[in-house]
């Protein structure tokens, strides 16, 4: 079937809505990737198996939607019933007896697979009502978690594609790219350049074929955003990228996706055979003179090519080095030609703005950062998940009321925004509102949105180890500062967290940081020693308790930390004893153990097996 | 045209031209190992960035490498300010960590005033400076026999999956334009060996040296134009023949 009209993508979608109707209630099943990883398929199945079996009036297998991520990863597998909004955690195919009898059948509540408040103790019956997500405003996340993942007819369901229409029908390229300009709409894949502007600066080119590129090679560690739109939502992705491609006068255009995600390489080819079979991708789109045709691109899993040069020689074929951008890749991108790259989330909002308008966006967020952004929420935090916030929203809102506070109630020591390039800011920011000039002020990023929570266990030397480490993995290597630079002040990182660092080696550090920031090519390059650069600015003392006291304050860096039983607490059970693979503690049952420190490698395993906290480390 | 300040004084340049070529125009040395005439800029090396401003900036600089940077009207540049020496410094010390053995590098620190460098040191070092220039020229020539491979500090120059390269042609354009004579090869007029490949040369009918291997000729006969012919003597032969040939016409010249 074609869609040759408005008028029939309209009747289209009120004949899906009227389909819709005859359930009497909908079960959502999590297909995110936290859900799936934590046994969300079976329990689907089961769903299938039980509803085939029972045949209840009104709850088809259709009724049953496979969606994209729900949110709330630390309580996978999620099942959500609608138009209840009851959501149940933890869900093991066990449950979905009790689930169908009870709540789908007479709408009852399971108290025990109910959201539980830390704070009261109370079960949460209604989703909405969860602070984790009543702090939340949806737009590029909007339809995860409520749409059956990948399938065209429920995305039209919910209004797809009526954007795009109105778009290539009803307005002209200039005054789509204006209304863009004045929604305030910026990059979302981090760099935070205004979205308009950049459209605006193709679309004034006179030269063709011009190209739209998707960029979504997201790589930072613990960041999975567009991840979960690329794999429960692609269509928007879609609809964003059409739009865009008629405003600056493209007739191609490319997703890159990273390999490391077949599921969303799958999804998102998936998604364009769809649109095709529609025809709202190819030739003469809606009876329009206009034609598009899009094409997934894999990439191979390097992190430098989510850099626009990178990325586009990537797509050509070449190896994918950045090239240096004196003249600009919108204006001689991909092949050389005029190019407009925007990221996954931020094609995910360009069809709410084209549908509700400018003003509204910028009604939502914060000034000259309008609209809302998505994060990953990850680390020591209570409630880690996919989240998505009005620009301006506060670290502790994020972190406190969204993410449930820290874990075990610790005290919370930073957060790393931005990814490996980004930085770590400590509770001093932590009222700071988050938007993209705030973040970069503090010396940290906005990123792509991953938010890593840290508490007092982290070990900051340690946290810029770790990144310059991913980061000298990750170079291409063709630049000297980036490739050799990196190198070097990473290996400075690890002399100090193994407490044989020189005095003046901060210094020695700081300085070669500036050279890599101004002699690099790229932006990894330039942003590379951020690491270490903004763990420095603010926790200089735990740098210096290594050089100077060869003490590891947080007690994680390996060389310079001991471990002793504590005999108060020791009740002789064994467990840490058994727990040690290099036989270093000696005792018996009921007595005190010891540990024989030319022996013990500082491995940290007699602490996991200690259930009395009878280890001390320092 | 142009005009531009650069180190105080005030210049011409046609514009498209790169900054490096007008810099070097005017007798000032700036170091750059990655830079060759027979092939596009790369800025790799990052030794000829260069600091940029222009009056309607209002103070703000920039640092560009100087190689792949067009000339602007306007434009004020610093060959050798304090940042920009202080980041040669960088540079030339990371390199010497990675090239301690290596004469061209060794030259260029000690110009700079490093004799040894101040970070670690690679423990199997080779004379390979990852500039390009072999794998851009190989490119150019049309090959695409050897390239990089892998990436970030284990990044080096190869034939595709270190196998004898099936598309070399043994021209030694990589060999002979290496700046530090890292790419070997034999020749001993008979036979040539590089990239742990052997060719055989086309000999000369005359003097029964080769020049040329087979691979290479046939590709010039092929893609170039080159009559097979002109192979079958090697350019010594040619030039001595077109020498017997002037000294002839200027002999029957002077008779006359």
């Amino acid at each position: 079937m074609r869609i040759e009209s408005v008028k029939q993508l309209v009747a289209l979608q009120k004949e899906l809505q009227q389909q819709d109707k005859k359930f009497a209630r909908k079960i959502l099943v999590c297909y995110g990737p936290g859900c799936l990883a934590a046994g969300a398929e079976a329990v689907g199945e089961e769903f299938v198996k039980q509803l085939k079996k029972r045949r209840i009036k009104g709850v088809s297998v259709e009724a049953l939607k496979k969606t994209g991520c729900h949110g709330l990863c630390e309580k996978s597998p999620l099942v959500a019933i609608e138009p209840d909004k009851i959501l149940y955690t933890k869900v093991k195919p066990k449950h979905v007896d009790a689930i169908i009898d009870n709540t789908i059948r007479s709408g009852e509540i399971i108290e025990e697979l109910l959201y539980e408040d830390h704070e009261t103790g109370n079960r949460v019956a209604h989703y909405p009502d969860i602070k984790f997500y009543s702090h939340q405003t949806r737009i590029a996340l909007r339809n995860l978690g409520q749409i059956q993942a990948c399938d065209i007819e429920d995305y039209i369901r919910v209004g797809g594609y009526q954007a795009m229409a109105k778009a290539i029908t009803k307005m002209k390229p200039d005054a789509i790219i204006d209304e863009i300009t004045k929604s305030g709409l910026r990059g979302r894949g981090g760099g935070g350049f205004p979205t308009g502007r950049k459209w605006a600066t193709c679309a004034r080119v006179d030269e063709s074929p011009r190209y739209v590129i998707c960029n979504g090679d997201e790589g930072d560690p613990g960041a999975f955003m567009d991840r979960a739109i690329m794999e429960g939502d692609p269509h928007t992705v879609l609809e964003g990228m059409i739009i865009a491609a008629f405003a600056v006068g493209a007739n191609d255009g490319y997703v890159y996706v990273r390999e490391e995600y077949p599921l969303a390489v799958v999804n998102m080819q998936r998604a364009m055979d769809q649109a095709a079979e529609l025809g709202l991708i190819g030739d003469n789109i809606l009876g329009t003179d206009f034609c598009f045709n899009l094409h997934v691109s894999r990439g191979a899993g390097a992190f430098v090519c989510g850099e626009s040069s990178a990325l586009m020689k990537s797509v050509a074929g070449e190896i994918g080095e950045p090239r240096a951008k004196y003249v600009r890749s919108v204006l001689k991108g991909l092949w050389d030609k005029p190019t407009v790259l925007n990221n996954v989330e931020t094609y995910a909002n360009v069809p709410v703005i084209i549908d509700k308008g400018a003003d509204w966006f910028t009604g939502i967020g914060a000034p000259k950062n309008s609209g809302t952004k998505a994060f990953s929420l990850c680390g020591k935090v209570r409630n880690t998940g996919l989240i998505e916030v009005p620009m301006g929203t506060t670290l502790r809102e994020i972190i406190y009321d969204i993410g449930g506070g820290i874990q075990k109630d610790r005290p919370f020591k930073a957060v790393q925004t931005g990814g490996p390039s980004g930085g770590c800011l400590p509770a001093e920011h932590l009222d700071v509102p988050v938007d993209f000039d705030t973040l970069t002020r503090l010396g940290s990023m906005m990123g792509s949105g991953g938010m890593i929570v840290m508490d007092d266990h982290t070990c900051m030397v340690d946290v810029a180890k770790y990144f310059l480490h991913f980061l000298v993995e990750e170079s291409c290597g063709k630049c000297v500062p980036c490739r050799e630079g990196l190198y070097q002040l990473h290996d400075l990182a690890v002399k100090v967290s193994d407490g044989v660092a020189e005095d003046g080696v901060l210094e020695k550090m700081e300085r070669l940081s500036k050279s890599i920031v101004i002699g690099s090519l790229c932006g990894l390059g330039k942003s590379g020693p951020n690491p270490f650069l903004s763990t420095i600015r603010y926790f200089r003392d735990e740098y210096e308790a290594h050089i100077r006291d060869h003490k590891c304050p947080a007690g994680v860096c390996r060389e310079l930390i001991t471990f002793t039983i504590n005999p108060e607490k020791c009740d002789g059970c064994m467990a840490c004893l058994a727990a040690c693979a290099y036989n270093a503690i000696t005792g018996k049952k009921k007595e005190l153990h010891i540990i024989d420190q030319e022996v013990c490698t500082h491995c940290g395993a007699c602490v996991s097996a200690c259930t009395r906290e009878a280890i001390d480390v320092a | 045209m142009v005009s531009l300040t650069i180190n105080g004084k005030v210049v011409q340049a046609e514009s498209g031209e790169m900054l490096l070529t007008v810099i070097r125009r005017l007798g000032i040395d700036v170091p750059a190992l990655c830079q060759h005439d027979a092939v596009e800029p790369y800025g790799a090396c990052r030794l000829c960035m260069v600091e940029i401003t222009k009056e309607s900036w209002n103070g703000w600089k920039n640092y560009v490498t100087s190689c792949l940077y067009p000339v602007e009207q306007d434009l004020i540049v610093q060959t050798h300010s304090e940042q920009v020496i202080e980041l040669r410094r960088t540079l030339l010390d990371l390199m010497l960590a990675r090239n301690p053995q290596t004469p061209l590098i060794q030259r260029l620190a000690a110009e700079h005033g490093i004799t040894k460098t101040s970070y670690t040191e690679v423990v199997e070092p080779d004379d390979c400076i990852l500039c390009g220039i072999c794998t851009r020229i190989c490119d150019a020539m049309g090959f695409h026999a050897i390239s990089s491979v892998n990436r970030g500090h284990g990044k080096e120059i190869a034939p595709p999956l270190h196998q004898p390269p099936q598309d070399c042609v043994g021209c030694l354009a990589c060999a002979l334009n290496c700046p530090t004579g890292f790419i070997r090869y034999t020749d001993d007029g008979r036979t040539r060996r590089i990239w742990d490949r052997t060719f055989d040369l086309v000999t000369c009918e005359k003097t029964g040296q080769g020049r040329v291997t087979r691979e290479f000729a046939a590709f010039l006969t092929e893609h170039r134009g080159i009559p097979e012919e002109y192979f079958r003597v090697n350019d010594e032969s040619h030039r001595k023949e077109l020498a017997q040939t002037m000294g002839d016409i200027t002999n029957s010249t002077r008779e006359e």
